[in-house]
């Protein structure tokens, strides 16, 4: 059985000291191993950022893609080989600006992988510009006068687009965090697990304390029904998004692989790849 | 008797005029006549002018025909806009509803068939189609019965109501005209073999190497003319256990192909030009981090939106230097429908021992022409993985990653997938190690830069160059890529009637450019022409860089949206002289 540490590799993130994303790296290293993963049978694939970078600093296998699309890329291998544990991970602007198409198509479908955002409100690697998630008023390098456009409203856009689990935590919550990538790894469907992940050195508002102040959480509020999505959706518009923990999961939504027609139960990568000389005289003959 | 006609069937968009079209090209094509198609059609559902030319020969034939025999039209617009391709004993069959007239400057016949009276007293206009193709039997002089078969599979699921209807519908056309003709003016076609052959589009080639290559999954968005291969896949890969996914664009869908290829299954995505656009950093993407991925580009009118359902030929250029910086890549151009096939399928093979892109470059004509093929061959598709390691890995030194972008001499390095124990290592689109961890070194920069290069000294494919030159010493050497193919060889034909020596190149390998095969073609000719469908003869441009002899070329260019006629090429060639 492995552990947390079999996940660990010999490079040395180059992220800011007092960076969010190193205990989320932390965060999927516990979780995977405490869902009993081998480090062979896990893909981390990510988008471009710092964040980005994440799938380097993970012993397992990964790729570090272009950004934005780390969703495609993901799904793709994980219809390659549905044996395969896959995590998506990236930034906001990587989720939410540049790759938001991908992230609300990939919701819809329902493939088996965990998305993990690591949420800054700000454009990191590009060193410090607005992004998607920061919000009306917040100065940065590209507003100068402060953003005039609203956040996108990222859960609430997951749930009107037919999410089946949705979650957000906060990276200093490490407990927290792991629990819901265990539980987004065991989902059998697509899971959306957003984390705030400051950024030390480009975010000034959205500081540590700032998210201990403005955050709530969930487990706090009594009687919160993971699966009303109605509630769900009240929940987050009252607390304006700033909400920890499990926000939605439909356990009953069969996952994409499930529902298509003829998907092989074995990984395709075991697919036999000569053709039938009948088959292939039965494709031919329906041309004549 | 004659050994080839051609047919053209013409009216509104949405008024079933593919379907008359494939009706009367499919009974011909089970009497074993070869058929080549070409449909003229706009991008819109309804309405609009459309029409489908249909050679049929006693032989194998590439290409449409200069002119025409017979026109079939159902407004007067179809006259007018085809008329002048009919020669002096051509025949024009129109429908009698819309009082067609006959333009004063052309020697063909008109005559008027009452096609929707007919069906609609029948029953329903809508069999109107069923009328013209027996109307056109009756100059064929052919007997309707070889068309009852067609009908039974296209509207026996209607029921037998519905089937001898139809036969009826095509009987009162063939009798009314049947009435009318003289002699002199049927054209009885010499008989054909009988062998039952395939009759499809290139897209459907494609699709099937696909799955004889061994393709199990592909991502797609779909676009003319390019959307063919993905409804057969669709419809033929869960067969197999596999999958296809129409994504939300084409980025998705290159990434996901990209994704699944990393995987270890072998995945394809196609577009045309505007997705082809869309897919280019992810093509980097695939060749930074020698991932194996076959794109289809069926070419069409371009720049932008450009002619979307016309003939070109100008993403030469793009497919070859596409992506940003530089990486490996193999462009293939098949040139026939059995080429798209064999092609399509080795291009599975070169992705997996190159570990890079491979881009299967059509056109429009080849990818949407249907027409009459000879019987593919399973048993010369390989399947070869190159370097991908199999089995159980020895442990890594020091249980280090694993060197999947090991220096080699070949620049090709082991290839393991995910889920092998010991096989663990990074992929990045950063510049890397051996081990796939970012890297910008100077010394591993030029090492990795260079050892993916290298890959591309040494590709092996099978005929790169298509020949067909008899001559030590030629007046002229042709060349072409894709479907002009056709159109050459018939223009060559004339051209060796009028004395000259000419030679034929048709390039199938399109990068690495095969200068070996190409260069003593060039040397020998006095003149070389190239012909393309595009407006800056890209091909030619390509021929000079690699090649040179830049004094010897000459460009004939075609982009008005149309395939080329054999006669422009012919006229075109004898310009040179
Ligand atoms: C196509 C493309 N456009 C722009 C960039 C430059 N770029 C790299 S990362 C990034 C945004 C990073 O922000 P985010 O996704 O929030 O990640 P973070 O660095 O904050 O973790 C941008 C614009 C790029 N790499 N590729
Ligand atoms: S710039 Fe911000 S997001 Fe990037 S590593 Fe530093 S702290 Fe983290
Ligand atoms: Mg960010």
């Amino acid at each position: 059985m492995a552990t947390f540490k079999d996940f660990r590799n010999n490079v040395k993130p180059n992220w800011c000291p007092g960076c969010g994303d190193f205990s989320v790296q932390a965060a999927i290293q516990r979780a995977a191993a405490n869902v009993g993963l081998e480090p062979e049978n896990l893909a981390v694939i990510s988008g471009i950022g710092c964040s980005g970078r994440i799938s380097g600093y993970i012993n397992s296998y990964g790729v570090h893609g272009i950004h934005g699309r780390a969703l495609p890329l993901a799904q793709g291998l994980k219809m390659a080989n549905r044996d395969l544990t896959v995590i998506a991970a990236g930034g906001d602007g990587d989720g939410f600006a540049i790759g938001t198409g991908h992230t609300v198509h990939a919701i819809r479908r329902n493939i088996d992988i965990t998305y993990i955002v690591m949420d800054n409100h700000i454009y990191g690697l590009t060193k410090g510009q607005t992004s998607p998630r920061s919000d009306a008023g917040f100065k940065t390098k590209s507003t100068p006068n402060g953003s005039i456009e609203p956040p996108v409203s990222a859960m609430e856009m997951a749930l009107t687009v037919g999410a089946t689990f949705v979650a957000q935590s906060f990276s200093t919550d490490l407990k927290e965090m792991t629990q819901l990538i265990e539980a987004g790894i065991k989902h059998k469907g697509f899971a959306l697990i957003n984390v705030f992940s400051p950024c030390v050195t480009y975010n000034k508002v959205n500081t540590y304390d700032w998210y201990k102040e403005n955050l709530v959480k969930l487990s706090d509020i009594e009687g919160y029904d993971p699966s009303d999505r109605v509630n769900a959706m009240k929940t987050l518009m009252e607390h304006n998004g700033l909400v920890t923990g499990l926000i939605y999961q439909d356990t009953e939504r069969k996952s994409y692989q499930e529902l298509l027609t003829g998907y092989s139960e074995k990984p395709l990568t075991e697919a036999n790849l000569k053709l039938d000389e009948e088959y292939f005289k039965k494709l031919t003959s329906e041309f004549v | 008797m004659i050994d080839q006609l051609s047919w053209k069937v013409g009216g509104q968009q949405g008024e079933g005029i593919e379907s008359t079209g494939e009706i009367f090209a499919i009974a011909l094509n089970r009497l074993g006549y070869y058929l080549y198609g070409y449909r003229h059609f706009s991008s819109r559902i309804k309405g609009g002018h459309t029409n489908n030319k249909i050679r049929v020969s006693t032989k194998q034939t590439r290409s449409i025909s200069d002119d025409l025999d017979i026109l079939v039209a159902f407004d007067q617009e179809t006259v007018n806009l085809n008329y002048k391709e009919l020669h002096d004993k051509g025949i024009i069959l129109a429908d009698s509803k819309f009082n067609p007239k006959r333009p004063e400057d052309t020697n063909a016949v008109l005559y008027e068939v009452p096609f929707t009276d007919i069906a609609a007293e029948l029953g329903t206009s809508l069999m109107k189609n069923m009328v013209a193709v027996g109307a056109t039997c009756a100059v064929l002089d052919l007997d309707i019965s070889a068309f009852r078969e067609v009908v039974n599979e296209i509207f026996g699921k209607k029921g037998q109501q519905v089937v001898d209807k139809n036969m009826e519908a095509m009987k009162a056309g063939y009798d009314f005209l049947k009435e009318k003709l003289d002699e002199s003016a049927l054209m009885r076609l010499a008989k054909a073999d009988g062998k039952k052959r395939m009759f499809m589009i290139g897209n459907d080639a494609i699709a099937l190497g696909a799955i004889a290559g061994g393709c199990r999954f592909m991502a797609a968005y779909p676009i003319t003319p390019a959307s063919e291969i993905m409804e057969y896949l669709i419809k033929k890969l869960p067969e197999l256990g596999g999958a296809v996914i129409q994504t939300e664009d084409e980025i998705a869908a290159i990434t996901m192909a990209i994704g699944a290829n990393y995987g270890g299954v072998r995945a394809i995505t196609a577009s045309s030009g505007p997705g082809l656009s869309l897919k280019m950093e992810a093509i980097g993407l695939a060749g930074m981090t020698e991932q194996p991925l076959v794109i289809v580009d069926t070419q069409r009118g371009g720049p932008s939106t450009g002619l979307p359902t016309k003939q070109e030929q100008s993403d030469l250029m793009a497919m070859i230097y596409g992506t940003h910086g530089e990486i490996p890549k193999i462009v293939i151009a098949p040139s026939t429908v059995e080429e798209a096939f064999y092609d399509t399928a080795e291009a599975f093979n070169l992705a997996e021992e190159y570990q890079c892109p491979v881009i299967i470059l059509s056109d429009l004509q080849l990818s949407l022409g249907k027409q009459t093929v000879e019987p593919l061959d399973l048993s010369k598709v390989e399947i070869r993985r190159g370097k991908l390691l199999q089995g159980e890995l020895p442990e890594t030194e020091n249980r280090g990653y694993f060197k999947r972008y090991e220096v080699t001499e070949d620049g090709i390095s082991p290839r393991v997938v995910p889920g092998m124990k010991h096989g663990i290592h990074h992929v990045t689109g950063v510049e890397h190690d051996e081990t796939g961890k970012p890297s910008e070194a100077p010394a591993n920069r030029i090492a990795q830069m260079s050892k993916r290069l290298r890959k591309l000294e040494n590709v092996k494919f099978n005929t790169p160059v298509y020949k067909n030159a008899p001559h030590e010493e030629a007046d002229l050497l042709i060349v072409g890529f894709n479907s002009t193919r056709g159109a050459i060889e018939e223009a060559i034909t004339r051209l060796e009637n009028d004395g000259l020596k000419v030679n034929h190149a048709h390039v199938r390998l399109i990068h690495p450019f095969p200068v070996d095969e190409m260069l003593p073609l060039i040397q020998s000719a006095k003149k070389v022409a190239v012909v393309e469908n595009n407006a800056t003869g890209q091909l030619a441009n390509i021929i000079k860089m690699n090649v040179g002899y830049a004094e010897k070329i000459n460009k004939i260019v075609k982009f008005d949206g149309n395939p080329f006629l054999p006669i422009e090429v012919y006229t075109k060639c004898k310009e040179l002289f």
